[in-house]
């Protein structure tokens, strides 16, 4: 496989600043609501579920598991899979699968953060376990 | 308040092409609005509503001016490919409060011709744009959970392809002319795991436009009465990844307001127009919108049963996104106007449904496996 492929930067902002700043130092961050008791991603400064103000980040395990993907065959750049991974703190997000058999790829499969260089922040994406 | 039966579709226009490299955007939006007007019998002077979306260059004030339009009630919505479905559901939310009497909507597009401007970003961008979400892969990712939760299989999928293919070669405009089987639809190169190519839609230029207006306008004119008497829209996204559920879509909400402002159930409907930017488009609207239980779409599709004149649901009998026509990647308003076509008679014969009197028009728009609205319209022939 290919690591060839130029990731885009992010672009950032006062309210996800806290973020990139982390992946910098190899975390990675969720949000979690003080009111609901939820967490969320990606992370804003208002709940996405009850609207509180009091939220606050958290270093995620980085573990989850394959919520579902899809193997695109061709692109500009090569074949790459796209997919949900649900958190073991519950949220899911989108990502791709890296360092792995892409052809090997399952739902419900164990998978754990990775991050990958940018011209500025690094970028999460996961890896089978 | 309700919106039954305060408007109706008394002109159509769906453009010939499905390429055109020599007329510019603006100039097919026209071509669409005159024939949509002719089809009315009216003309453009009568026009003091216009309704468009993202497909349409520059937005509401060079369409307007481009079009020489002299409007009183502007809405420029833009949920995609389900805009124009959500167009008709707010032009008679206009007309019935008397903002305008005579609405056109219209879609043009290029995509065959030249690559599509790129997708405005949202709040997402940073978590998202990296990992290449393209219309294959957000679908193919409800494809793949599909498949996982309810067994459905590409076999199941495949017949939605059929169906289309069987309808398109009747239209001597489709894209895709040829009758295709469901070996011909698996075996064909695997694009976006699981969806294969003969799982996608065409992508072809061109577009369509609509005529709305009154119950008193719609009667003075010669064209036979079809109205909306139903219509639902709604959103569905990740939402902060909670609960997240890729195997159902927005037409869980819109659908079911559309049918109880209409006062019927999916049993009653006679003919559908279904948004089919793929087969799991397709499927997965079925069952969104009650025409079989959520998980039983895959038995419901299968062995033609959404082919007119053999199964008990006929879809897009045009040929659809699928086979006949995707203009600016954009379907909603195709599905209108054939669902138009079907209630006035004027299908091609061979996919006509007899006595067809009550349609549902429905689409999504955005991509379904990430973010998406729906839209959904009960059209009545009176």
């Amino acid at each position: 496989m290919s690591e060839a492929k130029k990731y885009p930067t992010p672009v950032t902002n006062p309210e996800t600043k806290p973020f990139w700043d982390a992946a910098a130092q190899g975390k990675f961050m969720i949000k979690r609501c003080k009111t609901c008791g939820d967490a969320h991603y990606f992370p804003r400064s208002i709940c996405p579920f009850c609207f509180s103000d009091k939220t606050e980040w958290e270093e995620s395990s980085g573990e989850g598991t394959i919520y579902t993907f899809s193997l695109m065959r061709k692109s500009a750049t090569g074949p790459y899979a796209i997919g949900y991974v649900t958190l073991k703190e519950g949220p899911s997000l989108m990502t791709n699968f890296v360092d792995c058999d892409l052809e090997r790829l399952a739902i419900g499969q164990k998978v754990k953060v990775v991050f990958k260089p940018t011209d500025g922040a690094p970028l999460p994406f996961f890896t089978v376990v | 308040m309700t919106i039954k039966g305060k408007a109706y579709i008394a002109g159509i226009f769906e453009h010939p092409t499905r390429h055109a490299p020599d007329k510019s955007t603006a100039q097919l939006h026209a071509e669409v609005a005159r024939g949509a007007i002719a089809d009315a019998g009216l003309s453009k002077a009568d026009i003091d509503g216009y309704f468009l979306a993202g497909d349409a260059p520059g937005g509401a004030w060079p369409m307007v001016d481009y079009l020489g339009l002299k409007v009183r009630h502007i809405d420029s919505t833009d949920t995609g490919g389900c805009s124009y479905l959500i167009h008709l559901g707010h032009a008679a939310e206009a007309i019935a409060a008397g903002k305008c009497s005579i609405a056109l909507v219209t879609l043009a597009g290029k995509p065959r011709t030249g690559p599509m401007p790129p997708r405005a970003a949202g709040a997402e961008a940073d978590f998202e744009t990296a990992y290449g979400a393209t219309t294959h892969n957000a679908y193919g990712m409800c494809a793949m959970r599909h498949m996982h939760d309810y067994g459905t299989t590409s076999e199941q999928l495949a017949w939605i392809k059929v169906a289309a293919s069987h309808h398109a070669q009747y239209n001597p405009h489709a894209f895709l002319k040829d009758v295709v089987t469901v070996e011909d639809v698996v075996n064909s190169p695997m694009i976006s795991d699981p969806l294969h190519r003969l799982d996608c839609c065409v992508v072809t230029d061109g577009g369509g436009a609509l005529i709305v207006t009154s119950e008193e306008i719609a009667k003075s004119l010669k064209k036979p009465l079809v109205r909306l008497i139903g219509h639902g829209e709604a959103m569905k996204g990740p939402r902060g990844g909670k609960d997240l559920d890729l195997t159902y879509s927005a037409g869980v909400w819109s659908g079911p307001r559309a049918f109880e402002e209409a006062g019927v159930t999916p049993q009653d409907i006679k003919y559908a127009s279904i948004y089919d930017s793929f087969t799991i488009t397709v499927l997965m609207q079925l069952e969104d919108l009650g025409f079989c239980r959520k998980g039983e779409g895959g038995k419901f599709v299968a062995d033609g049963n959404l082919i007119s004149g053999v199964g008990k649901l006929p879809f897009n009998t045009d040929g659809g996104g699928l086979c006949s026509n995707h203009p600016v990647n954009r379907g909603g308003m195709t599905k209108i106007i054939e669902a138009v076509r079907q209630l006035r008679g004027e299908a091609h014969p061979k996919v006509q449904v007899k006595n067809c009197d009550l349609a549902i028009a429905h689409g999504t728009g955005g991509l379904l496996g990430v973010r998406h609205a729906a839209s959904t319209c009960i059209l009545e022939r009176v």
